[in-house]
C-alpha cells in the first residue's frame, strides 16, 4: 500500500538509513473525560527521561466528557520546544474525529487505530471509508487485549484503562523505553503497586502483542539522547510552579474563584501550603479562601494586603474583567496585592480552554481613570516559580497591584524547564512603619502622612491596622485624598497625588527585571516578544538565519517598559513584535510609550487558540522582509 | 470645674470621635455614629485594634465621623465584606466595625453580604437601612416597601428584601434589628454585637430625612402611630465566656421622632427565644406581613465556628509571623523538587 515520500516529511535534519530519529510529532486523538491524560503524561515523561527534547500540548474542549481532545507531543533532537501543528504519527482513538484526523496526516505519516478483533481491518466504529494510500497503518485490537487481562477490570475504569493499549503499541513501534514507562506510571500513581501493575500489565501485554503481530514499516523512531538537559531539569506545568513559588514568597493569603485555566494555580498553592506551611499544632501560617466570585476574591486579597499580609488571587480573563474596579482602588489607594492572570482566549467567554496573550493591554491599564500596573511576563514554569515569590516583593516595595501574566500554554501544559532556584534575596516588605518606627518618623519629619513622599521616590510609608500608636491610623479610600489620607476634592491636591504616583512608576521602571537579549552576529532585524512565545522565537531565528536573515531578539519580562527596550529598537530599522493576540497589544504599548520609534515596529500577531509556531512566524517575517 | 470623664484606657469620649458629619442634618446615620462612639468609649475599646470598614453610599461615609484612631477602609460599592474578610484573616486581633447601607448590602452587595455571613467572619456588620439611595438622589433600594412612594422615585412595585431574613437564611449567628432613634437599644445591641464571636448583623432602620419621608414607608418618620408596639429593654451582661441577653416582655410604645412623626417598632418579648432559628424566621415573617418592624436581638448562635477557626489560623496573627515561618527553608524546596518529575 504505502507510498513513502521522505522529502515530504517535514524535517530539516538529514536522515540516516531511512530513519527519522527524535524529529517528528505524535498526536493522540481521544474524547475528553476518557482518561487519556494518564497515558499521554506517561508517554511525555518517558520521552523526557530518554533525554529527548519533547513538548506536550493538550488541546482540550470546554467540556467534562465526550468532546474531542488532541494531545500533541513534538520530539525535537535540535531542542525546539515550540508547538508544531503538524503530527506525523496519529493515534486515532476518537470515533467522531477519525475522518478529519486521518485526512490531516501528512503523506508518509502513520495511523494507529483500534479494531474490534485481531483480524479486522475496519476501525471498531462505524465510520465512513477513508482512502489514504500514502500512509502507514497499524491496527490495535483493544477490546481483545483488554479481555485478556488476568483480572477483569472494573467497568468504571475500563475505558480509561484502554488508553494503556496505545502506550504499549507505541512503545514497540517507536522504541519508547519500557522501563521508563514503568517509572512514569509509578510516579503518576504515587508508588501504589496495585495501580502501577494493573496499568503497566496492560502496557506490557500490548507491547508483546505488537511485537508479535505488527511489522514496523514506518521510519519514525525514538532513541535515547545523552547530555540534552542537566540533571535536575524538571518536566512540569506553570501553575504548579507558580503555586510553589508563592509558597516560597511567603504568601499568607490566597483568595480565588475557579476558572480555567487558572484553577490549578490556586489549588497547587493550597496543596503546597498544606504540606509546608502547617504548624506542629495543626494551625496554618496562611489562609486560602475559595470566594463566591472574582469580585470577592480580589476584595479579600486587597483587604489582606492592606492589613499587611502577602496576598494573591489567581484568575483568567473574565475574572480580570470583574476585578477591574477593585484593582483601580488598590492602585489609587496604594495597596499591595498579587494577581495572576493565566490567560485564555477572549473576547468574552471566547475559547475558554485555549491559550492567548490577549489580556496584556487590559491588565496593564486595568481600572477606570489613568491607571497602569506592574506586569510580569514569565516564559515558562521556571519563571512562574521565580515570579511566584518575587511578585510579592514588588507589590510590597511599590505598594501597588502586581500582575503575573501567564497563559494556558505555560500554566497547564507540561514543559521541560530549568530547576527552580531558591529566592536569592530576603523578602522586601517595603516601607512599613511599626509603632516605634512611626514615632521616629514623626520625630524626624514632624508628622507622618500615608501618602506623603519624603524620600522623593514617589513611595510613601504605610502603617498597618493594629499598630499600637495613637497616630498610626489613616483612612483608606478610593476617593480623592491628600498626603494625609484626608478626603479632598481640591484640584491641586488631586493633581499632585497623581504626579507623585507617576513618579513612583519611574522608580518601578528602573527596578523591574530587564529584558533578555539574544544576539546573533550581523543581525539586520530585531525581534521583540515575551512569555510563552520564547521557544517559537528561538526556532524562528534559526530558520531565518538559514535564509540569511539574521536577528537579535529581546524578550520583555515586565511592564512598564525597561529603558533597554528603547535602546534595542533604536538599533534596527525593522523590529518585529511577535505575540499571541489579534491586535498586537505589545506593539500598541510600545508605540504608546515610545511614539518616536513607532514606525520601526512591525506586528506579527495572530490568535487562533494555539501556541505560536515557528513556521508561521518565519513565513510572516520572510514575507515582510521581502516587501521591505 | 468638673473633671472630664475618662474610661479604663484613660481616654475621654472626645478621643473616640473623628471628623464632623457631612450627612444631612437629622440623618439617622449620625445617631448611629454617636452610639458607636458611646459604646466603644464605655467599653474602653482599644481603637488601634478596631478597623472601620465600609462600602459606598451615605452610610459608608460615616466611618469618617467616629473613632479617629482606628484604621478605616472605604471600599467599593457592595464589597466591604470581602475586604473585611481579607483584613481579619490577615490579622485576627482586629475587631471590625463595618458600616453598610441597604443599597450596599441589599442590592449590589447582597452576594457578599450573604457569603460573609455564611463564613461567619468575626465582624460587626451594621446596615444603616433607609430604603433609598441618598447620594444618587432618592432611588428605591431593595429594602423599600412594596407600594411605597417617594417624592423622586415614584411608586415601588416590588416586594422588599428583608436583610434579617436573608441573614438568617445564610445561617447567621447573630441577627438584630433596631431603630436609629432608639439610642438605648442601639447601644445595647452594639455591645452584644461587639462581644459576639462571628458575624453580627445589626440592621438599623435609619430614616432618610431627605428622600424617604413619606407616610407610606416603614422606614419613614411618619409610619407608625397606629402600628406601634412597646419595646423591651435589652440588658447586656458580658461574662468571660458567653453573652447573656435579658428580655423583658414586650410592650408597645410609640417612638416620636424629632419632626413629630412616628415609627412602628415591635420589640421582642419574653416569648421569643433568640436561640430558636425557626421562631426567628416566624417573628420576622409575621412582622413583615403586618408591616411592622421587630427590634431586638432576633437570633443568636454563639456555637458555630468562625472563619478564624475553619481556616485554622494560629494565635499569632498571620501578619506578625516572621519570615522564617512564612518562607520555608531551602531544604523544603529540595523536598518539593524531589516530588516533581525531574531528569
Amino acid at each position: 500500500m504505502t507510498v513513502v515520500d521522505l522529502q515530504r516529511v517535514p524535517s530539516s535534519a538529514p536522515q540516516t538509513n531511512g530513519k527519522v530519529v527524535n524529529n517528528f510529532s505524535f498526536v493522540v486523538a481521544t474524547a475528553n473525560g476518557t482518561g487519556s491524560q494518564t497515558s499521554n503524561n506517561t508517554l511525555i515523561r518517558t520521552l523526557f527521561k530518554m533525554g529527548i527534547p519533547v513538548n506536550g500540548k493538550n488541546l482540550f474542549p470546554s467540556n467534562i466528557k465526550g468532546e474531542p481532545t488532541w494531545y500533541y507531543m513534538r520530539l525535537s533532537k535540535d531542542g525546539y520546544l515550540a508547538h508544531r501543528p503538524v503530527a506525523e504519527v496519529l493515534v486515532a482513538f476518537n470515533e467522531r474525529t477519525f475522518a478529519q484526523d486521518v485526512a490531516k496526516l501528512p503523506p508518509g505519516g502513520v495511523l494507529i487505530y483500534p479494531i474490534d478483533d485481531t483480524d479486522a481491518r475496519a476501525p471498531k466504529w462505524n465510520v465512513q471509508t477513508i482512502k489514504r494510500d500514502d500512509i502507514y497503518i497499524y491496527r490495535m485490537p483493544v477490546d481483545t487485549l483488554m479481555n485478556q487481562l488476568p483480572e477483569k477490570p472494573n467497568p468504571s475504569i475500563r475505558e480509561y484503562l484502554a488508553n494503556m493499549v496505545y502506550v504499549g503499541v507505541m512503545a514497540y513501534l517507536f522504541n519508547i523505553d519500557m522501563d521508563g514507562i514503568r517509572d512514569a506510571l509509578s510516579y503518576h500513581f504515587g508508588g501504589k503497586e496495585k495501580l502501577i501493575n494493573l496499568n503497566f500489565g496492560l502496557v506490557q501485554m500490548s507491547y508483546d502483542w505488537a511485537a508479535e503481530n505488527l511489522k514496523k514499516e514506518d521510519p519514525y523512531v525514538c532513541e535515547p539522547m545523552e547530555g540534552t538537559f542537566p540533571e535536575g531539569t524538571l518536566l512540569t506545568d506553570g501553575n504548579s510552579a507558580g503555586g510553589l513559588g508563592a509558597v516560597f514568597g511567603g504568601v499568607q493569603f490566597v483568595s480565588w474563584y475557579p476558572i480555567t485555566p487558572s484553577s490549578s494555580l490556586a489549588e497547587s498553592a493550597q496543596e503546597y501550603l498544606g504540606k509546608y506551611r502547617v504548624n506542629e499544632d495543626g494551625s496554618h501560617t496562611y489562609s486560602v479562601i475559595q470566594a463566591e466570585d472574582e469580585l470577592a476574591a480580589i476584595g479579600m486579597a486587597i483587604g489582606a494586603g492592606w492589613a499587611g499580609a502577602r496576598a494573591m488571587t489567581g484568575t483568567s480573563g473574565p475574572g480580570i474583567s470583574l476585578m477591574a474596579e477593585f484593582v483601580g482602588l488598590a492602585y489609587y489607594a496604594e495597596i499591595p496585592v498579587v494577581i495572576w492572570d493565566v490567560q485564555r482566549v477572549g473576547p468574552s467567554t471566547g475559547l475558554p480552554t485555549r491559550t492567548s496573550q490577549g489580556d496584556l493591554l487590559f491588565a496593564y491599564t486595568l481600572g477606570h481613570g489613568d491607571t497602569h500596573h506592574i506586569v510580569l511576563l514569565p516564559k515558562d514554569p521556571t519563571e512562574c516559580f521565580e515570579f511566584g515569590w518575587r511578585a510579592f516583593d514588588y507589590a510590597e516595595q511599590f505598594q501597588t497591584p502586581v500582575f503575573v501574566l501567564s497563559d494556558l500554554d505555560i500554566g497547564m501544559n507540561m514543559h521541560i524547564t530549568e530547576r527552580f532556584q531558591y529566592p536569592d534575596q530576603p523578602m522586601n516588605r517595603g516601607k512599613v512603619l511599626d509603632a516605634k518606627a512611626l514615632s521616629e518618623f514623626i520625630e524626624k519629619h514632624g508628622k507622618w502622612g500615608r501618602y506623603w513622599d519624603v524620600d522623593g521616590d514617589g513611595i510613601p510609608y504605610r502603617t498597618l491596622p493594629g499598630t499600637d500608636h495613637p497616630m498610626a491610623a489613616y483612612f483608606t479610600r478610593g476617593t480623592g485624598h491628600d498626603e494625609f489620607a484626608a478626603y479632598s476634592e481640591d484640584a491641586e491636591v488631586f493633581e499632585r497625588n497623581l504626579t507623585r504616583i507617576a513618579r513612583k512608576f519611574q522608580t518601578v521602571r528602573k527596578s523591574l527585571p530587564a529584558p533578555v537579549l539574544h544576539s546573533m552576529d550581523g543581525a539586520s532585524i530585531g525581534i521583540i516578544s515575551y512569555g510563552s512565545n520564547d521557544p517559537a522565537i528561538e526556532e524562528t531565528r534559526d530558520y531565518l538565519a538559514a535564509q540569511d536573515i539574521k536577528s537579535d531578539y529581546l524578550r520583555i519580562k515586565a511592564l512598564p517598559l525597561h529603558a533597554d527596550v528603547e535602546a534595542f529598537i533604536q538599533r534596527f530599522d525593522r523590529v518585529y513584535v511577535v505575540e499571541n493576540n489579534f491586535d498586537g497589544q505589545m506593539t500598541q504599548i510600545i508605540r504608546m510609550e515610545l511614539p518616536h520609534l513607532a514606525a520601526r515596529l512591525k506586528k506579527v500577531c495572530r490568535l487562533n487558540g494555539l501556541p505560536l509556531d515557528a513556521d508561521w512566524i518565519t513565513e510572516q517575517i520572510v514575507k515582510a522582509e521581502k516587501e521591505s | 470645674m468638673g473633671r472630664t470623664k475618662t474610661n479604663a484606657l484613660g481616654l475621654t469620649k472626645e478621643d473616640y470621635k473623628f471628623r464632623p458629619s457631612t450627612l444631612c442634618p437629622g440623618c439617622g446615620h449620625n445617631s448611629i455614629s454617636n452610639q458607636i462612639i458611646s459604646v466603644t468609649f464605655e467599653e474602653s475599646l482599644d481603637q488601634t485594634h478596631i478597623i472601620k470598614m465600609s462600602g459606598i453610599g451615605c452610610s459608608s461615609k460615616s466611618p469618617a465621623y467616629f473613632l479617629g484612631r482606628s484604621h478605616a477602609f472605604n471600599a467599593v460599592h457592595g464589597r466591604m465584606p470581602s475586604v473585611t474578610t481579607g483584613a481579619v484573616m490577615a490579622n485576627r486581633t482586629l475587631r471590625a466595625i463595618s458600616v453598610s447601607g441597604d443599597g450596599d448590602s441589599g442590592n449590589i452587595g447582597l452576594g457578599q453580604f450573604k457569603h460573609v455571613i455564611r463564613r461567619n467572619l468575626p465582624m460587626v456588620y451594621i446596615i444603616e437601612n433607609n430604603g433609598v439611595y441618598g447620594l444618587t438622589k432618592g432611588q428605591f433600594s431593595a429594602t423599600a416597601d412594596r407600594g411605597q412612594k417617594t417624592k423622586y422615585a415614584g411608586y415601588n412595585e416590588l416586594p422588599a428584601v428583608d436583610l434579617c431574613i436573608e441573614a438568617l437564611a445564610a445561617n447567621a449567628t447573630f441577627v438584630a434589628r433596631s431603630f436609629s432613634g432608639d439610642a438605648k437599644q442601639v447601644q445595647a445591641i452594639l455591645k452584644a454585637a461587639l462581644a459576639h464571636n462571628g458575624t453580627a448583623v445589626v440592621d438599623i432602620i435609619s430614616p432618610c430625612v431627605t428622600f424617604n419621608d413619606l407616610d407610606t414607608s416603614t422606614k419613614s418618620y411618619h409610619w407608625g402611630k397606629n402600628h406601634r408596639e412597646i419595646l423591651n429593654e435589652i440588658g447586656f451582661i458580658q461574662s468571660q465566656e458567653e453573652i447573656a441577653v435579658e428580655y423583658e416582655p414586650g410592650t408597645a410604645q410609640p417612638v416620636q421622632m424629632h419632626d413629630g412623626s412616628w415609627i412602628v417598632l415591635k420589640k421582642l418579648g419574653a416569648d421569643h427565644d433568640p436561640t430558636d432559628r425557626v421562631s426567628a424566621f416566624r417573628v420576622l415573617h409575621e412582622a413583615q406581613e403586618r408591616q411592622e418592624i421587630v427590634t431586638g436581638i432576633i437570633y443568636i448562635d454563639p456555637s458555630r465556628p468562625t472563619l478564624v477557626e475553619t481556616e485554622h489560623l494560629p494565635e499569632t496573627p498571620l501578619v506578625h509571623l516572621p519570615e522564617t515561618q512564612i518562607r520555608p527553608a531551602p531544604s523544603v524546596l529540595e523536598q518539593a523538587l524531589q516530588g516533581m518529575f525531574a531528569f
